[in-house]
């Protein structure tokens, strides 16, 4: 009966109720929303790249030899000398090497070239090789695997024709024109920076930059294709960096150690894991700043709610002396007040999490194709539980607020009804 | 609820109270005794202590001293939780105005009744029994207490007080909204009603000319002047017993009220112990 009371007594406020069911909507979405994003953001984030021991480049701070290696954001601060590459990628402890060079673009997404090797030994999230959606990887030095995002965003289908721009920007004004590079591979979706990458050979970059010098073209020979002579004795010069696979992960700070050494070229070389983790504890305080910020918007709401309860209270006086009379004790009206809460923070949370799902699944494909972010449409982890209880407790805490004035007052004044 | 015509359905011993810090009003009623049945009429003006004595009498407000019984259960000295559980079992309430809550049906209200007592809730056909007795259509049952009149939400309050069938009905002003048409018949469908259910009424009121209804009545001067008969003990046995003003229950009779004497509450037409008879 106290159950259908408070049911009906919400109802019969129903505008009040619904204005602060709506704020409570907007505010628990909010938080489990920064939640959820930040954790999908996070999971998304440390998933980039995986299984790979080391990160090498030419000497800088390990977060931007990060940044331009796996999430392709920034420039190297010079490249390295393949050869030099070649002689650490012999190392008896290393098992597998990718090189990756940067540096150019097709309409806004970068281009990596690299060998095969990386399409085999390349993995992420939870050691997940790449996937070819359509097609297979490159053999020749004018061919191209696409990321799943470019092709989607640019409608390719294998066998299409691109040519690519020298320099990272959307709009260059430097095309490699005269190489046109034929799609031979679309990969499967990532949702990390794979999907939004263009995959050549380290010949071909080298092959679109033949006849380029001081970062500018020359007329007579960079606007042509190679001759099958000229690209033959095509030989990659530079690369911007590469990743190691070791034997055993016993090694690795030794290699490290090396690397860092190494006396021919100043170098850098990273543990991804650890990088990544550094990374993520600076964008952690922006997390953090949001999650303070939502909790106190959510704060603010739970304290609406209860001034609305207690603005209730004074209108509510001849009510409670009737369920006084009628035998209903102090704690029992303290309950019925109690109810109220729960059943608007109940009602508020499972409208949140719908709201939430619906805007999620509308969101996502904006969210994958804006940010490569992929994420869950489902907003439920582990502690989420336990974040709504501890909601649900403090709304039940701040509600015993206008609980005990009504028990107080019901205690008190009795039958009586002093308006 | 059968109740036995021998046990009193409300005995009040030696009852004291006063407000805390507050030299001014002050209850003493050293006995009074209302029999199963008996309807008892206690007129007092706005400030007499009226509301004050209801409360006691249901069980919200603690004594200072002295016992409450109803049908021969001790509702003071009693936990505040016990004291709830008796008062949802025995006791119907009547307010003034606004008896019911708003947000519920007709039907609610009255099966509201039954939800503290930890009884089952009134039957539906005890229901609908009560409201077609008070001449509450059909059609009116699902509605809402607020597209009633007040004289029928107060016909609705009577059904609900009245639904378990309590020991005591205790009406505090219920006619104080009401015109005076519809004074006389809620009166006369309230008495009817609760001589049909057994039920004994206290009914409160500062308008004297309801005092025609009952056939006991009481003035809240006489229990201040029981604290001066404590004080100069002058009240001959100091029992109070509730003075009748007919001997028929239910038929209005011409009493002339300014004669009520203020302490000299013996029944004049029963032994001093407050024998049954006396009702």
């Amino acid at each position: 009966m106290l159950i259908k009371l408070a049911r009906l007594s919400l109802w019969h406020r129903k505008g009040t109720v619904i204005l602060t069911l709506c704020s409570l909507v907007i505010s628990i979405g909010l938080l489990l929303g920064i939640d959820h994003l930040r954790l999908e953001a996070k999971q998304s984030f440390t998933s980039t790249v995986a299984g790979t021991d080391l990160i090498v480049g030419a000497r800088s701070g390990q977060l931007n030899l990060l940044l331009y290696t796996v999430f392709r954001i920034g420039n190297a601060t010079n490249n390295i000398s393949y050869q030099h590459y070649q002689q650490i990628s012999q190392h008896r402890a290393v098992a597998w090497s990718i090189p990756l060079a940067l540096g150019d673009s097709h309409k806004g997404f970068r281009v990596l070239g690299t060998n095969p090797d990386y399409f085999k030994f390349f993995k992420y999230g939870a050691q997940q090789p790449l996937v070819f959606a359509k097609g297979q990887a490159f053999a020749d030095v004018y061919q191209t695997v696409l990321g799943a995002e470019v092709a989607k965003k640019l409608a390719y289908q294998v066998g299409d024709e691109i040519t690519l721009s020298h320099g990272v920007g959307a709009v260059s004004f430097s095309e490699h024109r005269g190489h046109p590079f034929t799609v031979v591979g679309i990969l499967a979706p990532t949702g990390t920076p794979v999907d939004q990458s263009v995959h050549v050979s380290l010949l071909g970059i080298e092959a679109i930059h033949q006849g380029w010098q001081n970062g500018m073209p020359s007329q007579r020979l960079a606007a042509k294709q190679l001759s099958a002579e000229q690209l033959a004795a095509l030989q990659p010069s530079q690369i911007t960096g590469f990743m190691l696979g070791l034997k055993s992960k016993a090694v690795t700070f030794a290699l490290q150690r090396q690397i860092n050494e190494f006396k021919a070229e100043p170098l850098t070389a990273i543990l991804p894991g650890a990088a990544l983790a550094e990374m993520w504890q600076m964008l952690s305080f922006v997390e953090n700043m949001l999650l303070v910020v939502t909790a106190l918007v959510l704060l603010a709401t739970l304290v609406g709610l209860m001034t609305t309860l207690l603005a209730a209270m004074k209108e509510r006086q001849r009510e409670l002396a009737i369920l006084r009379a009628l035998g209903a004790r102090p704690w029992q009206v303290f309950c019925l007040i109690e109810l109220e809460v729960l059943l608007t923070t109940l009602l508020a949370i499972v409208l949140a999490l719908l709201k939430l799902s619906v805007a999620l699944f509308v969101l996502k494909p904006w969210l994958s194709s804006s940010y490569g972010l992929v994420i869950s449409v489902t907003p439920w982890h582990e502690h989420t539980l336990l974040l709504l209880s501890a909601l649900l407790g403090f709304a039940l805490i701040l509600g015993a607020i206008p609980a005990y004035l009504a028990y107080r007052q019901s205690l008190s004044q009795g039958l009586v009804v002093r308006i | 609820m059968s109740t036995d015509p021998n046990i009193p359905a409300l005995e009040l011993k030696n009852l004291r109270f006063s407000w805390p810090g507050s030299a001014g009003f002050s209850l003493h009623i050293p006995e009074l005794r209302l029999m199963p049945g008996q309807h008892l009429f206690i007129r007092g003006a706005s400030g007499s202590g009226k509301t004050t004595l209801l409360n006691i009498l249901s069980g919200i407000q603690t004594l200072n001293e002295g016992e409450v019984i109803i049908a021969g259960e001790t509702l003071q000295p009693q936990s505040g939780s016990r004291r709830d559980a008796i008062r949802a079992e025995k006791i119907g309430v009547v307010f003034q105005q606004l008896n019911l809550i708003p947000y519920l049906s007709i039907l609610d209200n009255v099966r509201l009744a039954g939800a503290f007592s930890g009884k089952p809730l009134p039957t539906d056909a005890r229901i609908a029994y009560l409201l077609n007795a008070l001449g509450l259509s059909q059609d009116l049952w699902h509605g809402f207490a607020t597209q009633l009149s007040v004289g029928q939400q107060q016909r609705v309050a009577i059904a609900r007080a009245l639904a378990q069938q309590p020991t005591l009905l205790i009406a505090d002003e219920p006619t104080s909204a009401l015109d005076a048409d519809n004074r006389d018949s809620f009166m006369r469908l309230l008495l009817a009603e609760a001589t049909a259910a057994g039920t004994t009424v206290i009914f409160v009121s500062h308008d004297p000319h309801l005092a025609a209804y009952f056939s006991w009545q009481l003035d809240m001067a006489s229990l201040a002047a029981g604290i001066q008969a404590r004080a100069t003990p002058n009240s001959g046995s100091g029992k109070f017993n509730a003075e009748p003003t007919t001997t028929a229950n239910s038929t209005p009779c011409d009493t002339n009220l300014s004669e009520v004497k203020p302490i000299a509450l013996q029944p004049t037409n029963s032994p001093e112990n407050g024998d049954p008879s006396l009702c």
